[in-house]
């Protein structure tokens, strides 16, 4: 299991031979990706391309039905497609009660980092009131409160206005800076001052 | 990262869920009264003969009050992308499954055997048998609620998981029912019930002690397909 790459840095995720077969379709084989501390990885393909399916067999959520293996991953942050915001508790409870089992920290910390999500004022307000891309920023607060040094984020700018987009992408370099790293899945491209691997999965495919 | 603060957050979020929707919570017993008052109608209403039946019937309608309520447990969790958290969290799922049972069994099992006397009562069921009746409802709607959420965590994925989850649980709920009503029996002629209620409790802690085993297995297995 190697701990660092060969540029030194230490090795968050490493898949080797990954491949999905679906429908009788091969949508991407023979698939290594590694990914390191500091680095900002997008993950492209078009609609089908198998984006998701790829990103919960990475975050040890499909444990069947696919080729290869996820030979090492560190804890991760993992954000589908729920995002996991139940209507009938706040935003606050949301958080704070969390199923993904991280200690987010007191109250302050979470109205802190709701308010850098743009939910200031909302702190209180069942999530069921909240339009749906508040909802998701709900989700997305967690951004600002986790500790885990892998984020595997899938679509996370859907319904997203444009200053929550930059704010957003700002957040994922700043985490990067900070020695984590990130795998996420977005049709938009990231105008970032820090270097973006880019894989494409059409390019593995078939 | 203090897992005990974690089962705590689970078991406060999963009360806060269900007692903001009091609808649901009232259902299983407003389906247990409805159910009950039938009888009456249906046997006629002579206390003989409705006091004979009356621990099978109340301990049948539990059964399906029961089964109705922990159809539900997992769902909405899984189609929000709750479970998926849930897997990933470094907590073992085993004792993650715990607040869903415990929360299940408080606010379905014990607020029942809580009421159930009153429902005796309607039926003629004799006063001293009422201690039995409460007490079996409370161990064996624990039970009940373990084997229905091994059945809730394997359909959950499904669409149409309704009458799947009634014919996988059902077989595993009729030793739950035999010695329930048994027990309430054993009260009504006389007889000391606290076999029964001893094999009741035997069974709920084999039930506690290797559902979640088989709930997290299953809810591995829906996730994943």
């Amino acid at each position: 299991m190697p701990s660092t790459s060969d540029a030194g840095a230490r090795v968050l995720l490493d898949a080797r031979g990954m491949g999905v077969e679906r429908g009788g379709r091969q949508l991407f084989h023979a698939l290594d990706i590694t990914v390191c501390a500091g680095e900002l990885v997008h993950l492209r393909g078009a609609n089908g391309a198998g984006k998701t399916t790829l990103m919960r067999v990475l975050a040890g959520l499909s444990r069947f039905g696919f080729d290869g293996e996820v030979a090492h991953r560190e804890r991760c942050l993992f954000l589908g497609h729920h995002s996991a915001v139940k209507p009938l508790l706040t935003p606050r409870e949301n958080l704070r009660w969390h199923p993904a089992g991280e200690r987010f920290g007191d109250d302050a910390t979470i109205d802190e980092a709701l308010a850098a999500v743009g939910l200031y004022g909302y702190e209180d307000t069942p999530a069921a009131q909240l339009s749906a891309g508040q909802q998701r920023r709900v989700n997305l607060a967690r951004l600002y409160l986790s500790r885990q040094p892998l984020w595997l984020l899938d679509e996370p700018f859907t319904a997203i206005d444009v200053q929550g987009v930059a704010r957003l992408q700002a957040r994922l370099v700043q985490h990067c800076r900070d020695g984590g790293a990130v795998l996420f899945t977005s049709h938009q491209s990231l105008d970032a001052d820090v270097a973006v691997r880019t894989l494409d999965l059409e390019a593995v495919a078939y | 990262m203090a897992g005990e603060g974690f089962y705590r957050a689970m078991l406060r979020r999963q009360l806060a869920l269900s007692l903001r929707r009091p609808v649901q919570l009232f259902n299983a017993l407003l389906f247990f009264a409805l159910v009950i008052v039938l009888f009456p109608l249906g046997l006629g209403p002579s206390p003989e003969t409705l006091g004979e039946f009356a621990p099978g019937i109340l301990w049948i309608v539990a059964l399906l009050a029961n089964m109705l309520g922990v159809e539900t447990l997992f769902r909405s969790d899984f189609e929000d992308g709750s479970v998926d958290q849930l897997l990933l969290a470094p907590q073992p799922l085993y004792f993650s499954v715990m607040p869903y049972l415990l929360t299940q069994w408080l606010l379905a099992g014990v607020l029942l055997a809580l009421v159930s006397p009153l429902f005796g009562l309607m039926l003629g069921l004799p006063v001293g048998a009422m201690g039995a009746l409460a007490a079996s409802l409370l161990l064996g709607s624990g039970v009940m609620s373990v084997l229905g959420a091994i059945g809730a965590a394997l359909t959950v994925g499904l669409r149409r998981g309704g009458m799947l989850i009634a014919l996988l649980v059902t077989p595993f709920y009729m030793p739950v029912l035999i010695f329930g009503s048994g027990a309430v029996q054993a009260a009504v002629t006389g007889v000391d019930s606290s076999p029964y209620l001893a094999l009741l409790a035997a069974m709920l802690c084999l039930a506690v002690a290797l559902g979640p085993l088989a709930i997290a297995a299953a809810l591995r297995i829906s996730v994943d397909s």
